[in-house]
């Protein structure tokens, strides 16, 4: 014999948390990938580091540097 | 010891709901087709987003789609109770309590927008929002309970998806967007005044003043008639766009033949024969819709293949410079 009473209450919170913690470790995963995503396709991030950047300047690209 | 799970065994109440509950308040339905018409909003646009950000923003969309149906679910609850269609929804059925359809709502809501504006860019998130607050505030709180053009104007609500999608990846509203985005708002009449024909008790009993309790069934067939042959050229004109081509054309002119065959016949139908056959003809105009509206965005993701791309050079078919 079980040493606790199962109920029907307990199979139901058991599956809400199991439910929860997948959605919570899926964002967790979403957002990693996302961090990553942007990152490997940001050439938009340098915009942001206010020092002139070769790698910015398309005429300096070509050999015709825009300084 | 004490066995503390014996304890609380006896305290089941309605906050107890199992996880399946707080999904169904997001009406997976609804969110299905959004994910679908968002997704080819995403794919037919000219500009590739990375896939793992394109996977973001549709399920950001998607959670935004499901936080609206939660508020509507919160807001409705009176109304779903009445309603056979909708009595075993989580709120009304007490499987979940509203204050907690409303806290998933609004959280939802805040989380989708913001994490949209993180994956893509502001305007796609501020759309977004913009629809939220369309189907849970304008459409559910005030439209819904105060006119029979409630379904005509809330259309506005499920018709944005697409659009967002687009600006998601392109960053900009252009006439591509906007034929999408009028393509499932002029199908939302026809459609939903067909599910009321052979509804239309559920919505007496709920005193939702939908057309065809307000004006009658004899109305609503004009109306939906009316709005068919409206929403035919929309969706023909949609073909000479740059998301268009031969294979959208092909089928959306079957397509909306037989929606307007449908419609005319809805129209020269009497009432007396309609009760006889258990409106048999309605329901097959509804579920005729249903296909329309899927087969137009899948034509559309056709179109942005590339076999299609060669198709449409090998026809010599070229989209018209809009603007």
């Amino acid at each position: 014999m079980a040493l606790t009473r199962e109920h029907d209450l307990h199979k139901r919170r058991q599956g809400r948390n199991i439910g929860v913690l997948v959605v919570l470790l899926a964002f967790v995963a979403l957002v990693f990938g996302l961090t990553i995503a942007k990152m490997t396709t940001g050439d938009q991030l340098q915009g942001f580091d206010h020092t002139y950047r070769i790698e910015m300047d398309p005429g300096a690209r070509t050999g015709e540097a825009g300084q | 010891m004490t066995d503390i799970r014996a304890d609380i065994a006896d305290q089941s109440g309605p906050g107890d709901a199992g996880f399946g509950d707080y999904v169904q308040l997001l009406k997976p339905r609804v969110m299905s087709l959004v994910v679908f018409t968002a997704l080819v909003g995403l794919v037919v646009a000219p500009v590739r987003l990375h896939p793992v950000e394109a996977l973001a923003a549709i399920i950001f969309i998607a959670l935004g789609a499901g936080a609206s149906g939660a508020l509507n679910m919160w807001w409705d609850a009176d109304i779903d109770r009445v309603m056979r269609r909708t009595a075993k929804r989580p709120v009304p059925s007490g499987a979940v309590e509203p204050g907690e359809a409303l806290g998933l709502g609004a959280t939802l809501s805040v989380l989708s927008v913001v994490m949209l504006w993180l994956a893509t860019n502001a305007l796609a998130a501020a759309l977004l929002a913009f629809t939220i607050f369309f189907y849970a505030v304008i459409y559910t709180m005030w439209l819904k309970r105060s006119t029979p053009q409630n379904i005509v104007i809330g259309g506005a609500a499920g018709a944005f998806p697409p659009m967002v999608g687009w600006v998601a990846a392109t960053g900009s509203v252009s006439v591509e967007a906007v034929l999408m985005f009028l393509l499932i708002f002029m199908w939302t009449p026809p459609h939903f005044w067909a599910l009321a024909l052979f509804m239309n008790s559920d919505y007496e009993k709920a005193k939702v003043p939908m057309l065809t309790v307000t004006h009658g069934r004899r109305s609503t067939r004009n109306h939906i008639l009316v709005y068919t042959l409206l929403l035919a050229p929309v969706a023909l004109v949609a073909a000479f766009t740059s998301i268009g081509g031969p294979i959208y054309f092909a089928v959306s002119l079957v397509l909306n033949l037989l929606f307007v065959i449908g419609a005319f016949r809805l129209w020269m139908r009497r009432e007396e024969r309609a009760e006889a056959d258990k409106y048999a003809a309605e329901k097959r105009f509804f579920a005729l819709s249903l296909a329309y509206l899927f087969l137009h965005f899948a034509a559309f993701a056709v179109e942005a293949t590339p076999w299609a791309d060669a198709l449409s050079a090998y026809a010599g078919w070229e989209a018209v410079t809009w603007l």
